[in-house]
């Protein structure tokens, strides 16, 4: 515990001097504060509360930025020790990988839990001070925090097995950006063409819904979407949250950590220093 | 005497390549050992073996009687990499805090630590800005943390200014004097000649000279060389009277004696009285000794 505890100690301070934490909570603040000011017209017409149209317009936010502040956090944390030349030496010391990788992880998982709580303190802020109804949003709000926080470990797991099997940053950063257009981008937009392609037909029925579960940010942005019930504020993707069983999508989201942190460990363990 | 490091016909491969071939070692307690070997001889690929940092492909290998790289033997073993680096964001002492926490130490021991290797004026500054000899005695005060059984030191003079590689060698006698073993490597022959107790050479990976330097000079047997001074107008005489004498350019006369031949050489010389002004004996240093092992070996 105490080298997690080393490890971690380290790695937050090397985030704050690096100036990640400042990049990261500006970011987030400044995207809640475009989308409460844009996403205010059409709440009178759907009758919900200000708050809850914003957690889903964050939704749609969170999917994009969350794995990408995640991958940029986590991308330098295996290739970064190695090209410094700060490898050997660290695991000469009685400290095992998968606990290293902890410490970098609880500390990397911090950055975006300030930076989530700086940015969606400021949507909430915003909506409540219009909108005095709004405090019915805030569990909401919440779920959003904590599914965020599943997806950002999601990716920084998976970015220090990018970052392990690279063991160069400047790969690993190449990488990482691949993974999110894939992961965010691409899959989605792969998705529709099937729906098209496919009609009512086998992939649309069968395969799809497992397809949106499969993706951690798909998997994270039904589970919210469903949860508030705010489907009908959200389009394209987001419409088939209704069609999936929440519990698939909170299965997904709360797997997918624990499956990318054994991928980051296995990845790191392969390292020869 | 307790065996703290055992190297039992060492082997290692890379890439059809033999960076090490059958190399045996034993370090005791409290004994300093010196690696020596061009670049590329297998010196640090030996010490990265025994941290258990890369595998090896036969051969036995013991550390403070564990296996290496086990939890054990990493407890008790430090090390310093040759050209130690640390993260440049952190200070001196937020960094020795890290390496104190791993080995669950309290992390109050760093000012101590950084004053011992004279950092103690920079502690709060971050690396970055530190020197390359200022990094390199950063990497030393890591290694001194909680009395290791057996210190790993790659080439840990590089980059030192005399006076702190003298200092430096004197924590390392009083380490060595507490029960520790040190392993280091080094291409500073002079240095590792006065300070260590035995040396091993590797040349490609082979282990071509092992022991005391007085071991490995009987090994050699290279010449002995006596210089002689002649007394004052007494020059021209003595190199008559001392034809295999070679003249030096302060008028002095140097004499190559094969091995065992020193005191036949030294009568021959005081028997010339009064034309001798002075005479010194050098042996032959590991200087001489290591460059007629490389040449034997063909380098």
């Amino acid at each position: 515990m105490t080298r997690i505890l080393a490890s971690f100690t380290a790695e937050f301070r090397i985030a704050v001097r690096n100036r990640w934490v400042a990049i990261a909570v500006v970011m987030m603040v400044l995207f809640s504060a475009v989308l409460s000011a844009a996403g205010s017209a059409p709440t009178g017409a759907l009758g919900a509360d200000r708050l809850s149209v914003t957690v889903a317009s964050l939704t749609s936010l969170a999917v994009y930025l969350v794995p990408l502040v995640a991958l940029l956090l986590a991308f330098d944390a295996v290739a970064g020790e190695i090209e410094r030349g700060t490898l050997p030496l660290l695991l000469a010391y009685p400290v095992s990988r998968a606990e290293v990788l902890i410490g970098k992880m609880g500390a990397h998982l911090s950055v975006l839990a300030l930076a989530l709580l700086a940015g969606y303190g400021t949507a909430a802020v915003a909506a409540v001070a219009v909108d005095p109804r709004a405090l019915a949003g805030l569990p909401a709000l919440f779920r959003l925090f904590w599914s965020s926080l599943l997806l950002g470990a999601t990716f920084l797991g998976v970015g220090y097995a990018l970052s392990a099997w690279s063991r160069r940053p400047s790969g690993a950063a190449g990488l990482a950006i691949g993974l999110w257009l894939v992961a965010v981008v691409l899959y989605d937009l792969a998705l529709l063409a099937g729906i098209v392609a496919s009609g009512d037909g086998f992939f649309t029925t069968h395969v799809f819904p497992y397809a949106l579960i499969a993706n951690p940010a798909d998997a994270f942005r039904l589970f919210n979407l469903a949860a508030s019930g705010a489907t009908a504020a959200a389009a394209g993707v987001g419409g088939a949250a209704a069609s999936i069983p929440i519990w698939d999508s909170l299965g997904s989201i709360l797997l997918w950590p624990v499956a990318a942190l054994m991928l980051a460990i296995a990845a790191f363990r392969r390292v020869v220093p | 005497m307790t065996t703290t490091l055992t190297l039992f016909q060492l082997t290692k491969t890379y890439q059809g390549v033999k960076a090490l071939d059958a190399v045996s070692l034993k370090v005791g307690r409290g004994e300093r050992v010196a690696l020596l070997g061009h670049n590329g001889a297998g010196k640090s690929t030996m010490m990265k073996i025994l941290l258990g940092l890369i595998p090896f492909d036969s051969g036995e290998v013991q550390v403070t009687g564990a296996a290496p790289g086990s939890a054990a033997a990493r407890k008790r073993v430090a090390y310093l990499p040759e050209n130690a680096a640390f993260h440049p964001a952190l200070t001196g002492r937020e960094m020795l805090a890290f390496y104190l926490r791993l080995r669950g130490e309290p992390v109050s021991a760093a000012a101590g630590l950084l004053d011992r290797v004279g950092l103690g004026h920079a502690a709060d500054r971050r690396i970055g800005t530190y020197s390359k000899g200022m990094r390199q005695r950063v990497g030393l005060a890591q290694a001194l943390i909680g009395r290791p059984e057996l210190l790993v030191l790659d080439e840990p003079t590089s980059g030192l200014d005399p006076v702190s590689r003298r200092d430096f060698y004197t924590i390392l006698d009083g380490l060595a004097a507490d029960g520790a073993s040190i392993l280091l490597s080094s291409h500073a022959l002079t240095e590792v000649e006065a300070r260590t107790d035995r040396i091993l050479i590797l040349s490609k990976g082979v282990q071509v000279a092992a022991g005391t330097l007085a071991d490995l000079r009987a090994q050699a047997a290279l010449p002995t060389r006596l210089r002689i001074r002649p007394a004052p107008g007494a020059g021209p005489a003595l190199a008559a009277a001392l034809a295999d004498g070679v003249p030096q350019a302060d008028g002095a006369l140097l004499i190559e004696v094969p091995d065992g031949g020193k005191l036949a050489a030294l009568a021959r010389v005081t028997a010339l009285g009064g034309q001798v002004a002075d005479v010194d004996v050098e042996p032959p240093s590991l200087e001489d000794i290591y460059s007629h092992v490389s040449r034997r070996d063909g380098q």
